[in-house]
């Protein structure tokens, strides 16, 4: 869920020899006939330990000392004993209270709940409601839950299937009633599939995605804080695709940030997310919990509830950068959407202005953003915008590139005719782009 | 006195000594079984800290830029079990912390950003230090977090790694062993109740565990001096007040193992030890008087609020709700007096205290403070409470007088067990307070954001160890002829590596040795900022006397100037002219001349007084021996 996924990650051997946890004793399996958890004799230092082995690490044994330490020695300092692993002790049985609202929560495979296996360094892939619950226990005080587990994946390895499967779950749930939704996700793309969502779930209920910054595996976590607070924003009267998240480095209070106008700003920090271009919709206060709506956020059964999970997968989002070559805009030949995120107003070289216009009239759509994330995308100022426009560019408005990228690929899926095509681009349909920038 | 804390409670009664000046008497420790080790916690001198590039500087709370507000709760280890110390914190729950930051703090002291891989300054150096007192270097070094969620890390867990095992110091007869060397960051400094402020958090700490080897308070002493003393040796850690923590880890037989946490001050270790063992040996005492007695804990709590409604106690007064338990069989126990200033009732009013409450009141300390005799006749009727019974009242809000009188059923409860496994707190004069369970292996689980570091054979073979201070302070009497004492001060000054130089760089070791430690010992006195002195400065100046550029004499002139923020070159000028010999003679004949009556009455007898008066008149801008020499002549010439 945060940089810390990729260590998680990088713990398990690339060699496929990792340690499986179990009750056996050792001498029976994993590496060098050592599994995880089994206790050991570590002759080290003139001194001999009884410790438990973990892991193999760089071809070393890790092996857990009584004072809790690890350390990494070489085999030949184990001696298997005949000493049973310790069990993991059994999760308690969580109960829930029925006389309470209903709130789905859909995983995707963020740590906000999931534990990290350390014996083995894996994340853990099982996921019930009890899980979040153990790790939120005041969770169950205002809700009670179902879970749904499309995914376990980290968040950079989202797909477009994923992102289907997610939105039918979405839809299926609110049919059944609930509500509110509550989407757990790692944060690297949360943006991205709360826009997806956006697109693909007309929603009369609240869907909230929410993420943690900080693993939930640490006292510090903003995981209780950021999953309280969703509840919340799920059981309040907001009627959208929200993210809520940490809205200062302090635990005092969430931001609900639009699910189209939002953005990972940070690569560590708490209050990462940033509505972008508007304000955020609302906040929720910890920990009273008490949730505050803007008037511009869509209140609940505005909509009725509606699934469009077409999505066109052939498009793509360039950064354009001072020297690129135009072979790098020829190499998205075929595809049916590009986005762009130009310089300043929605620029690129004037070099790369060719390449964009045999893009176009080989069929692919072309929409201009910018890099400046704010503000609004105008190709009519300086000359080499109005060449872009003369290409057949469309202006991606006030749109942020990632948003733009996600609804060309459902406005391409949903719609064939080139000019209805620029029109929905330009269209505001989620509360993605606004006729009026205000001074935010 | 009360079991409340010392601010609320009225004095009663006779004077007795006060607690903190008692020295508790020797005992027979081999016959008692005691098993005492050490830790100590030094801070290392490196230029950035443990897990960040910030610079371990201490600040002062006036210079914070900003403040943050955070929560923390346990978690779950890797084994999937909650550590009980941990537990404990937890009751603490729905507290927020709040954290100082400075501008030499950085998101990685606030928890908003993973840590840097670990400082290799300090690695290499706790890795020396291991060398040093003789033990194995672990091949591969795993980062583990230790789990404090009292608030004094952001993270709410400490980073710490095992980074050497067993080795030995020859610090008492037949030496002591040291079980392990850990790398570690230190914690937030707390700057009054849940605030704390980040400029500590992340300095470098080695933390160095001795076997149980130590049998006498004595020895637990002398091995913390010798610790200490290697320490310095390196010339790398911190120094001051604050930079040096010792913990100690004591048990008797029939007792348990108790950790007691922050003797910051050498001279009391000892008094902490015997104390701990007068405790260990009164709860024992407790626990069988108790079970001789029948005695029993009762669980009904019995509202007594209402019973003293009219009454003249003020915490009494003050207090929404006042609950009561019934101790059978404990009467005169619980005010019993197990280490100086603490009784039985201090260890319940303790776990007491984890709820919030200021403490308790009990009847073996009853009447007293506003309550009266007949209120405690009262109370021990409602709650039905036989003469050898103890009644423990608790006064505050219903929800923490119900949370404190559960706690006191507990802890009276945990009597009959005797000593307790747990971590404790020193108090002033040696004495200690009960602060969490002893932490188990359940605390510890891995930093997943920082990699594991190998440690080459190669690397660990070439660490040079620095020569310990003891070593040379002998080398110094017995190479460079320094007087032992002397020896001895500048071998553990701070400027020891200074005085190394200068006698290198061919200044006189006596000198140089008189300079570096009287000499800024005494202008320090005077009021000289002696800190801003540098060593450069000290070296130019030494070099200068040697070479007959300045005089001796006025070497605390020139250095209180060079405090007072001077230039060493333009002091010297100032304070202490070359003076040509020329110059010299010609002052010097002038002075004989003028008291040539004097000169031939008393002959060379002459030479005391009339050197006096040179030297006023030169004002110490040149060497005695120079003056004195020059003076002989011009004596010599008027006698002939």
């Amino acid at each position: 869920m945060t940089g810390t996924d990729n260590t998680i990650n990088a713990k398990t051997n690339a060699d496929g020899n990792s340690a499986k946890p179990s009750g056996n004793s050792c001498g029976s399996g994993g590496s060098h006939g050592y599994s995880a958890g089994c206790k050991v004799i570590c002759r080290y230092a003139g001194c001999e330990y009884k410790g438990s082995y973990i892991t193999e690490r760089d071809g070393k044994a890790v092996v857990k000392l009584p004072s809790g330490y690890n350390i990494g020695v070489e085999y030949s300092a184990l001696t298997p004993t005949d000493e049973a692993a310790n069990a993991a002790p059994a999760p308690k049985k969580i109960e829930q209270n029925e006389s309470l609202p209903k709130l789905s929560i859909i995983s995707t495979g963020g740590t906000i709940a999931s534990k990290i296996d350390y014996r083995t360094g894996a994340v853990t892939s099982q996921f019930e409601a009890d899980d979040i619950l153990r790790a939120i226990p005041d969770l169950k005080n205002i809700a009670q839950f179902s879970a749904h587990v499309p995914a376990t994946i980290l968040s950079e390895n989202m797909t477009v299937d994923i992102w289907k499967t997610l939105a039918r779950t979405i839809y299926d749930e609110i049919k059944a009633g609930t509500k509110g939704i509550i989407v757990t996700h790692g944060t690297d793309t949360l943006a991205y599939s709360a826009a997806a969502i956006s697109f693909m779930v007309k929603t009369p209920v609240p869907i909230i995605f929410v993420g943690s910054q900080r693993s939930a595996d640490r006292p510090s976590s903003d995981n209780v804080m950021n999953g309280m607070c969703s509840a919340a924003a799920a059981l309040s009267d907001l009627g959208e695709v929200a993210v809520v998240m940490h809205g200062t480095t302090d635990d005092d209070y969430c931001s609900i940030h639009r699910g189209t106008r939002v953005r990972k700003m940070h690569t560590s920090r708490r209050d990462a997310f940033r509505s972008m271009n508007i304000k955020p919709l609302g906040k929720v206060d910890y920990p009273s919990l008490d949730v505050k709506l803007e008037g511009d956020a869509v209140r609940r059964g505005t909509n009725e509830v509606e699934l469009f999970d077409s999505m066109e997968e052939n498009v793509g989002l360039v950064y354009f950068y001072p020297g690129m070559r135009p072979e790098i805009i020829s190499a998205f030949n075929g595809y049916k959407g590009l986005i762009i995120a130009g310089t300043g107003l929605g620029h690129t070289s004037s070099l790369c202005i060719d390449a964009i216009r045999h893009l176009i009239e080989t069929g692919t759509t072309v929409v201009m953003t910018s890099q400046c994330l704010n503000g609004r995308v105008c190709d009519r100022v300086y000359d080499t915008g109005r060449d872009l426009l003369d290409a057949g560019i469309i202006e991606g408005e006030d749109l942020l590139p990632e948003v733009a990228f996600v609804k060309l690929m459902w406005v391409l899926g949903n719609e064939k005719d080139p000019e209805k095509i620029k029109e929905l681009m330009k269209t505001d349909l989620r509360g993605e782009t606004g006729r009026c920038l205000k001074n935010v | 006195m009360s079991e409340q804390n010392a601010k609320d409670a009225t004095a009663n009664g006779t004077k007795k000594a006060d607690p903190k000046n008692i020295r508790v008497p020797e005992q027979d420790y081999e016959k008692i079984g005691l098993m005492a080790g050490i830790e100590i916690h030094q801070q290392l001198d490196t230029k950035e800290k443990l897990f960040c590039h910030c610079p371990t500087r201490l600040r002062d709370v006036s210079e914070k830029t900003g403040e943050i507000k955070r929560y923390l709760r346990a978690t779950e280890s890797e084994m999937g079990e909650i550590d009980r110390a941990a537990e404990e914190e937890m009751k603490k729950q729905n507290r927020i912390y709040t954290y100082y930051e400075f501008d030499s703090t950085c998101l990685v002291e606030n928890d908003e950003e993973p840590p840097a891989p670990m400082n290799p300054e300090a690695f290499e150096l706790s890795l020396i230090i291991a060398k040093m007192m003789g033990m194995t270097p672990v091949q591969q070094v795993h980062v583990m977090r230790k789990l404090v969620i009292d608030g004094s890390n952001t993270s709410g867990f400490q980073r710490t790694s095992l980074v050497a095992l067993n080795g030995r110091i020859p610090c008492i007869e037949g030496g002591a062993g040291i079980d392990s060397l850990c790398l570690e960051e230190d914690a937030a400094q707390r700057v009054e109740g849940d605030i704390f402020s980040l400029d500590r958090l992340g300095i470098p700490l080695v933390e160095i565990t001795t076997a149980p080897d130590l049998k006498t308070p004595q020895e637990v002493k002398e091995a913390a001096k010798y610790i200490g003393m290697l320490l310095r040796s390196t010339g790398r850690v911190k120094r001051g007040l604050g930079t040096i923590r010792q913990d100690v880890n004591i048990s008797i037989k029939g007792g348990a193992r108790v950790e007691i946490k922050g003797v910051q001050d050498l001279a009391l270790i000892d008094e902490v030890v015997r104390r701990e063992i007068l405790r260990q040996q009164n709860l024992i005492a407790i626990r069988d008087e108790l079970i001789k007695r029948g005695a029993k804990v009762l669980k009904e709590v019995y509202d007594v609020t209402e019973l003293f409604r009219d009454t003249e106690s003020s915490i009494l007064k003050r207090a929404k709700c006042i609950l009561a338990i019934r101790l059978q069989g404990f009467n005169g126990l619980v005010g019993r007096e197990i280490q100086p200033g603490r009784r039985l009732g201090s260890e319940i009013s303790d776990y007491a205290k984890k709820c919030g409450v200021g403490g308790l009141f009990h009847t073996d300390e009853l009447p007293a403070y506003g309550v009266t005799a007949d209120e405690v006749a009262k109370l021990r009727g409602f709650t039905g409470a036989m003469p050898e019974d103890c009644v423990i009242l608790v006064a505050d809000t219903k929800k923490k007088a119900q949370c404190a009188i559960g706690q006191i059923i507990k802890r009276s409860e945990l009597s009959f067990e005797g000593v307790l496994e747990e971590t404790r707190k020193m108090l002033e004069g040696g004495s200690t307070a009960y602060m969490r369970p002893l932490p188990g292996a359940a605390r510890m689980y891995p930093e997943t954001d920082v990699l594991p570091v190998n440690l080459p054979t190669e690397y660990w073979d070439n660490l040079v160890i620095p020569e310990l201070l003891t070593a040379k302070e002998e080398r110094f009497v017995k190479e460079l002829g320094l007087d032992p004492a002397l020896a001895n001060n500048i071998a553990f000054s701070v400027r020891c590596g200074l005085f190394e130089k200068a006698v290198k760089n061919g200044i006189k070791p006596a000198l140089a040795a008189r300079t570096i430690y009287a000499t800024l010992r005494e202008i320090k006195r005077d009021g000289a900022d002696v800190a801003k002195i540098s060593d450069d400065a000290i070296l130019q100046l030494l070099t200068a006397v040697e070479k007959g550029e300045a005089a001796k004499e006025a070497v605390p002139d020139i250095l209180k100037a060079v405090a007072g923020g001077a230039d060493v070159r333009k002091a010297m000028e100032e304070i202490s002219p070359s003076v040509s010999t020329e110059e010299l003679s010609g002052v010097i004949a002038k002075i004989v001349t003028e008291r040539s009556d004097f000169v031939k009455a008393q002959g060379m007898r002459a030479l005391g007084p009339l050197m006096g008066v040179v030297m006023q008149e030169m004002r110490g801008k040149v060497d005695g021996k120079v003056i004195s020499n020059i003076l002989k002549e011009e004596i010599q010439k008027v006698l002939n």
